[in-house]
C-alpha cells in the first residue's frame, strides 16, 4: 500500500518533493506539506496508537492540535526523543522517525489489550477504590501502577537543542489567521496599529483556505480564492508581523500572553544544527483579538473510537488540503449541515460515499439537495448504535431515533464502510478567552458556550465567538472592528456573501443505543478512555461538581485536555443530574493550550545560567588554590581549602588552629555593605538598631542588632562612623538585599522627615580579613604608614589609608575573637591586596580559611549567626544578649514587642552552650534536646543550632536553643539519636577567652 | 502579570515590583504607651479584602521607591496609584 490514497494533487502539497520517514520501523513516503497524519493516511494507515487504560486500537481522529489519539513518540532512544507528539501537527521531514506509544510488543498486537476485556472490572475510580488498603502497601502498588501508566517515554539525556525567550510589545495582537483573523489583522495594520498575527499552522487562512465549494462565495468569488488575495495583501503590510507555526499557550491578565514559535521542528535533521528550536514569545499587547476558531464535536455512541472514525471536518481537510482520501467507502454521521460540506467535497473528488446518517428528521438545504441529487442515501432521523472492526472500522449498524431522541426504534440496518466521519456541531475555542479571566455564557439554541464578559481590552471574533457560518462571520465583523479599534471605516463594509448552510442542529449529548448503557462503550474522552458510563457512575456515587467528576473519571485530563469531549461530559452530567448546562459551569481552562516542552519554558536559563551566581573579586584565587565552594544566597563562597589528602574535617581543623596560633585570612567581600549618609544618619541608626549610636565617635565601629517590629532578631553586623554624617553598615551576606529594602521602607514611609540616603556598596569593595596573634605584624608589612599600636588603632576603630596608591579603609573588628584587621579596598584591587597579604604573611604561615572555619571560630566565642542560631523566633533576650538592648532609648524597631506577654515568658527557647560528656563526640546540628526520656511522649526542649569539634579547646562544642535554658547552667540533658543517647551539659555559650584577652594579644 | 504605572518611572512589568501589604497602617508614634492588644492590632491585624484594597508596592528593580496602589483583588484591576504621603484618590 503506497500512496494509493492520494486522490488528487493539492496546491498545498509539493509532489515533486518526496520525503521518506519511518513509522514503527518501516519506511514510508510522503510529500513536502504533509503532516505525519496525512502521510500515514495516504499510506492507508489509520491505526497509530493504543488507548491509555484499555489499550484499544486508536487511529487518527482529527487534523489539528485537538488530536486525542494519534500521539506518537519521536526519535525513540535518542537525546531528541519526544513523547506525545500529535501526528496531526508534526510536518514530515527527511529522517523523521516516529513510533506508537502505550503498546507492547507492537501497536498491532498489544498485550495490554487484555484490559479491554477486563473493562467491566475497571470502572471510574478503580485505582482509588482498589489500592486504598492497607495503606502500607501503597508503595508496592504504586510501582506497578506507575509502570503500566503513562503514554510516551520522557528523554533520559540532556536536551541538545537551543531555546530562547523574546519579549514582544504590540498595539494589536490577532490570534488565529483564519478568515476572521486575516481580516482583523489587515484592518488593524492598515490603520496604523503595530500588529502581530499568530497562527499555529504553517499556512494562513484557517479552514476557509481549502474550501472549494461553489456554495460559499464572497463578492462572487469562491471563499478560498477571495481569502488568498487578502493573504497576499497582508504579507506586504509593513507594520504587520506574521508568525506561523506559533501556538499561543497562555493568555494572562493585563493582555500578557505566552506563545511558542516553532522554528526548526519541520526541517530535515541536518538543517537544524545550531539553530534555535523553539522561541517562547512573551507578548504584551494593548489590544487582543481572539480569532481562535472552533473545534468540531464528535458524537457519543457505542464504540465511537475505532481507527477509521474521524471528525467529518478532518476528512474534508485531508481531502482538500492534503489530497488524501481517508477511505474509499465513507459514511458520514451528523446532527447538522457541516457533514454535507464534507460530502460535497468528497464527491467532487470522486471519493466514494456509502451513506449519510443524519440525526435530524426533517431538514432541507441546498447542500442536502445536492447530495440527494447524486443518489447518495441519507438516513434522516437515524443514529449509529454500534461499529465493528478491531484494527479498523468495517461496518456500522444504525437504527431510527424516537421522536424525543431518547430511544431507538425499528430494526437495525448494517452498512459496510472503511471510514466514518462524525459531526456533532462546533465548539468555540474559548480556551484563551477564559484563561484571561473571561466569563462565558451558554447559548441554548445550539448548545455552545460563547464569550460574555471581557476582562481586558480584547474581543473574540468569528467562530470562537459562536459565529459559525460565513455570512454570520462576515456581516458583523466590520462594525466590531470599527468599535474595538476605534476607527471610521474598514474594507469589509459591503461584502456580498453567498452561504448555503442550514443552521438547525439536533443536539443529543449521548446518543441512545439498543443496549443498556452498562454494555456499551461510548467514549467521551478518547485519550483517557473515559466513557459516558463512567460519568454516570460518578454521578451515581454522589459526585456533583464538574471539577470532581473530571478528576474522578479523568475526563479531560489527557495531553489534549479534553478539547473534543469536555462539552459532552458537561452535557451528560447536566442531563443526568437534571440541571441546566449554563448553571453547571465548565471545568477551568488552564494554560498551556497545547503542551510546551520544558526546553521552551526554560529558554537560555540552563547549565551555569540556570541560577546565576555571584563571585567575589578574589574568586579566581580561591579557585586556583583548590577551594571548595559553598552557596550562600547567590554567592559562591570559599568553604575550605583542602591540601593534598585532606577531607573537610582535616582542612577545617588545620585552618582553625592556624588562625588562633599564628594568622588566618578570610575573603569577607560578600558581607552586605550599605553606605549611609545624611544629617540624620545617627538618629536613623538609633531607630533601627537596638543599641545607642548617637555617641559613637568618628572613626569608631560598633556591633548592632536589628529586630523586626515583632521583636525578633533580623540581622546583625558592624557599622562604622566614617564621618559626622557618614556611616558604613555591614549586614549578613544573605540579608544584604532585604535589610536595605527594609531600611528604605522605614525611611520612605514612616520617617520621611529624616535626611538620610542609603546606597548599596556591597559589590564596590573587596573585604579581606586578617586575624590571629601575628595579624598586626602582617598588616604592618602591607600598610607600613599607619601606627598599628593598640593605643592609636584600638579594637573597634577604623583608619583611612592607602596601599601603594590605592585608597582603602581598615577596620579593627573581629568575628573570631582574635586580634584582626579588615581591609576594604575598591573591588578590582581585591585580588592584588589579598596576594600582598599572603606574601607578607608567608613567614607567619598565614592560612586562608573558608566559611566553615569562620563558623567554628565564632562558635568557640559564642557569637551567633543570624539564620543559623536564630530562626525568626528569637529575641535578643532569648539570645542572652540583653547587653545590646538599650534601656534608655525611647523607641527602636521592635522595642515594644520585647515586653509583650509572649516575649517576656521565662520558658522561651534560649541560646545556651552544650558540651558533650565524651569530648570527642560531635553533635548533629538540628538534633533534638530533651531532659527526660522515661515519659512518652518525650518533651522536646529545643535543638542544636551549631556544632563543631574545636581543635583549640580539644573538645566538642555546640550551641543550641532550649526552653528556659538561661536558668539551666550546669544541668545535664540528653540528645536522643537513632541508635544512642548522647549526654550533654548546659554551659555558657562562650567557650573560649571569656575575658577577650586575645583581641589585644 | 500586571503592568504597574510607577509614579516615578512610568509603566513597567510587575516582575520589577514587590508588594508590601496593606497601606495606611501608621506606625504608632509612642509604642511604649500602648497596651499589648493595641500593639498587636498594629503589628498583626491585616485586612484581606475581596474587592477594593489599598496596598503598598515598591519598585524593587527600578527606582526603589515605595508607593500606594488601589487594586480590586477580585479582578486585579488597578484603580489608582499615588505617592507615599498623598491622600487616596478614590474611596
Amino acid at each position: 500500500m503506497t500512496n494509493n490514497l492520494r486522490v488528487k494533487s493539492s496546491k498545498f502539497i509539493d509532489e515533486t518533493y518526496k520525503i521518506s520517514f519511518r513509522f514503527n520501523n518501516k519506511t514510508y513516503y510522503g510529500y513536502k506539506g504533509d503532516t505525519l497524519a496525512s502521510a500515514l493516511l495516504a499510506n492507508g494507515i489509520h491505526l497509530v496508537g493504543r488507548s491509555f487504560k484499555y489499550h484499544r486500537p486508536r487511529g487518527i481522529m482529527t487534523a489539528g492540535s485537538e488530536e486525542p489519539n494519534a500521539i506518537v513518540q519521536l526519535h525513540k532512544n535518542t537525546s531528541r526523543t519526544e513523547p506525545n507528539v500529535r501526528a496531526t501537527e508534526i510536518e514530515i521531514y527527511e529522517g523523521l522517525e516516529a513510533s506508537s506509544q502505550n503498546c507492547w510488543p507492537s501497536v498491532n498486537f498489544d498485550i495490554g489489550g487484555i484490559n479491554n476485556f477486563l473493562s467491566p472490572v475497571l470502572p471510574a475510580g478503580f485505582y482509588y477504590k482498589t489500592f486504598m488498603w492497607p495503606a502500607s502497601f501503597w508503595m508496592k502498588y504504586e510501582y506497578f501502577i506507575r509502570k503500566s501508566a503513562g503514554l510516551g517515554k520522557s528523554p533520559t539525556e540532556p536536551d541538545p537543542d537551543m531555546y530562547e525567550h523574546k519579549y514582544i510589545h504590540c498595539d494589536v495582537l490577532v490570534i488565529g489567521a483564519g478568515i476572521s483573523g486575516v481580516i482583523a489583522a489587515k484592518t488593524s495594520a492598515k490603520n496604523g496599529f503595530k500588529t502581530l498575527l499568530l497562527d499555529e499552522k504553517p499556512y494562513l487562512g484557517g479552514s476557509t483556505i481549502y474550501q472549494n465549494s461553489e456554495y460559499f462565495k464572497i463578492n462572487n468569488q469562491i471563499s478560498s480564492s477571495w481569502l488568498e488575495k487578502e493573504i497576499n495583501e497582508i504579507k506586504k503590510i509593513d507594520n504587520l508581523e506574521i508568525k506561523t507555526r506559533t501556538s499561543v499557550a497562555a493568555f494572562h491578565g493585563y493582555n500578557f500572553l505566552l506563545a511558542r514559535e516553532s522554528l526548526t521542528d519541520h526541517l530535515p535533521l541536518h538543517q537544524r544544527y545550531e539553530k534555535i528550536r523553539h522561541r517562547l514569545l512573551k507578548i504584551r499587547a494593548k489590544k487582543v483579538i481572539c480569532a481562535t476558531g472552533s473545534l468540531e464535536r464528535p458524537l457519543i455512541f457505542d464504540n465511537n473510537d475505532r481507527p477509521g472514525i474521524l471528525l467529518s471536518s478532518a476528512i474534508e481537510k485531508y481531502s482538500n488540503l492534503f489530497g488524501v482520501s481517508c477511505g474509499q467507502k465513507n459514511v458520514l454521521f451528523t446532527n447538522n449541515d457541516s457533514a454535507y460540506e464534507t460530502a460535497i467535497s468528497l464527491f467532487q473528488r470522486g471519493i466514494g460515499i456509502e451513506a449519510i446518517i443524519d440525526n435530524r428528521e426533517e431538514v432541507d438545504s441546498k447542500l442536502i439537495k445536492e447530495i440527494e441529487k447524486n443518489n447518495i442515501k441519507i438516513y434522516k432521523g437515524y443514529t449509529i448504535v454500534d461499529t465493528f472492526g478491531y484494527r479498523k472500522i468495517n461496518k456500522i449498524s444504525i437504527m431510527q431515533l424516537s421522536k424525543d431522541g431518547q430511544k431507538v426504534v425499528g430494526s437495525k440496518i448494517s452498512i459496510n464502510c472503511d471510514c466514518l466521519g462524525m459531526s456533532g456541531g462546533w465548539t468555540p475555542a474559548v480556551h484563551l478567552f477564559t484563561q484571561s479571566g473571561g466569563k462565558l455564557k451558554f447559548r441554548d439554541d445550539d448548545q455552545v458556550f460563547i464569550p460574555d464578559k471581557y476582562p481586558s481590552n480584547q474581543i473574540s471574533i468569528g467562530s470562537c465567538n459562536g459565529e459559525f457560518t460565513l455570512d454570520e462571520i462576515l456581516t458583523g465583523i466590520s462594525k466590531k472592528l470599527k468599535d474595538f479599534l476605534n476607527i471610521k471605516k474598514t474594507d469589509y463594509e459591503n461584502l456580498e456573501i453567498q452561504s448555503h448552510f442550514n443552521k438547525t442542529k439536533r443536539n443529543i449529548w449521548l446518543l441512545p443505543s439498543d443496549k443498556i448503557i452498562g454494555k456499551t462503550k461510548p467514549f467521551v474522552d478518547y485519550q483517557n478512555d473515559a466513557t459516558a458510563k463512567d460519568i454516570k457512575l460518578a454521578l451515581r456515587e454522589g459526585f456533583r461538581s464538574i471539577e470532581h467528576v473530571k478528576r474522578y473519571t479523568t475526563t479531560g485530563m489527557g495531553t489534549d485536555q479534553g478539547k473534543l469531549g469536555n462539552m459532552h461530559a458537561l452535557g451528560i452530567i447536566s442531563e443526568t443530574a437534571g440541571s441546566r448546562m449554563g448553571e453547571l459551569g465548565t471545568t477551568t481552562f488552564r494554560p498551556p493550550y497545547t503542551p510546551l516542552t520544558f526546553g521552551t519554558i526554560v529558554g537560555r536559563n540552563v547549565g551555569e545560567y540556570f541560577d546565576v551566581f555571584r563571585k567575589t573579586p578574589i574568586h579566581d584565587w580561591h579557585f586556583e588554590n583548590k577551594a571548595k565552594f559553598e552557596n550562600v544566597g547567590q554567592w559562591k563562597r570559599a568553604w575550605f581549602y583542602p591540601k593534598e589528602n585532606e577531607g573537610m574535617h582535616e582542612a577545617v581543623q588545620r585552618e582553625s588552629k592556624a588562625a588562633r596560633d599564628s594568622a588566618g585570612i578570610l575573603d569577607a567581600s560578600t558581607l552586605g555593605k550599605i553606605d549611609i549618609q545624611g544629617t540624620d544618619a545617627s538618629e536613623f541608626l538609633n531607630r533601627v538598631y537596638t543599641n545607642a549610636w548617637s555617641k559613637l565617635a568618628i572613626g569608631k565601629c560598633r556591633y548592632g542588632l536589628m529586630l523586626n517590629e515583632d521583636g525578633m532578631v533580623y540581622d546583625d553586623g558592624v557599622t562604622t562612623r566614617l564621618d559626622e554624617n557618614h556611616y558604613i553598615m555591614t549586614t549578613t551576606t544573605g540579608g544584604a538585599a532585604t535589610v536595605l529594602s527594609k531600611l528604605e521602607d522605614y525611611l520612605q514611609t514612616e520617617w520621611p522627615e529624616l535626611d538620610v540616603y542609603l546606597t548599596s556598596v556591597t559589590d564596590h569593595y573587596a573585604t579581606i580579613s586578617v586575624c590571629g596573634p601575628n595579624s598586626k605584624k602582617i598588616i604592618s608589612k602591607v600598610i607600613p604608614d599607619i601606627d598599628l599600636s593598640d593605643e592609636k588603632f584600638p579594637h573597634m576603630s577604623f583608619k583611612k589609608t592607602k596601599i601603594d596608591k590605592v585608597k582603602c579603609r581598615v577596620m579593627r573588628i573581629s568575628f573570631t575573637g582574635e586580634q584582626s584587621y579588615e581591609i576594604n579596598v575598591q573591588a578590582n584591587y581585591g585580588k592584588s591586596v589579598w596576594e600582598k597579604c599572603m606574601q607578607a604573611g608567608k613567614e607567619f604561615n598565614i592560612t586562608p580559611y573558608g566559611t566553615e572555619t569562620m563558623h567554628l571560630l565564632r562558635a568557640e566565642k559564642g557569637f551567633i549567626i543570624v539564620g543559623q542560631d536564630t530562626d525568626g523566633t528569637m529575641t535578643p533576650i532569648d539570645l542572652q544578649m540583653d547587653w545590646i538592648v538599650s534601656k534608655k532609648k525611647y523607641d527602636f524597631i521592635g522595642k515594644r514587642s520585647l515586653y509583650r506577654s509572649d516575649t517576656i515568658r521565662e520558658d522561651r527557647k534560649q541560646l545556651i552552650g552544650l558540651v558533650t560528656e565524651n569530648p570527642k563526640e560531635v553533635l548533629e546540628e538540628g538534633a533534638q534536646i530533651v531532659a527526660d526520656v522515661s515519659k512518652s511522649p518525650v518533651e522536646m526542649l529545643g535543638h542544636v543550632t551549631s556544632s563543631y569539634y574545636s581543635p583549640n579547646l580539644k573538645k566538642s562544642i555546640a550551641l543550641g536553643v532550649v526552653k528556659g535554658g538561661k536558668n539551666m547552667m550546669g544541668q545535664k540533658l540528653i540528645i536522643p539519636m537513632e541508635n544512642k543517647q548522647i549526654n550533654v551539659t548546659v554551659t555558657d555559650p562562650v567557650f573560649l577567652d571569656k575575658e577577650n584577652k586575645r583581641l589585644n594579644a | 502579570m500586571f503592568v504597574i504605572n510607577c509614579p516615578y518611572c512610568g509603566e513597567r512589568e510587575q516582575s520589577e515590583f514587590k508588594a508590601g501589604g496593606e497601606a495606611h497602617i501608621v506606625r504608632p508614634k509612642q509604642p511604649t504607651e500602648l497596651s499589648d492588644d493595641q500593639w498587636a492590632e498594629y503589628l498583626f491585624m491585616r485586612k484581606n479584602i475581596k474587592g477594593i484594597q489599598f496596598e503598598r508596592w515598591v519598585h524593587t528593580h527600578g527606582c526603589r521607591k515605595w508607593f500606594n496602589m488601589v487594586r480590586d483583588t477580585s479582578n486585579d484591576e488597578i484603580k489608582a496609584i499615588y505617592k507615599m504621603g498623598e491622600k487616596p484618590p478614590v474611596k
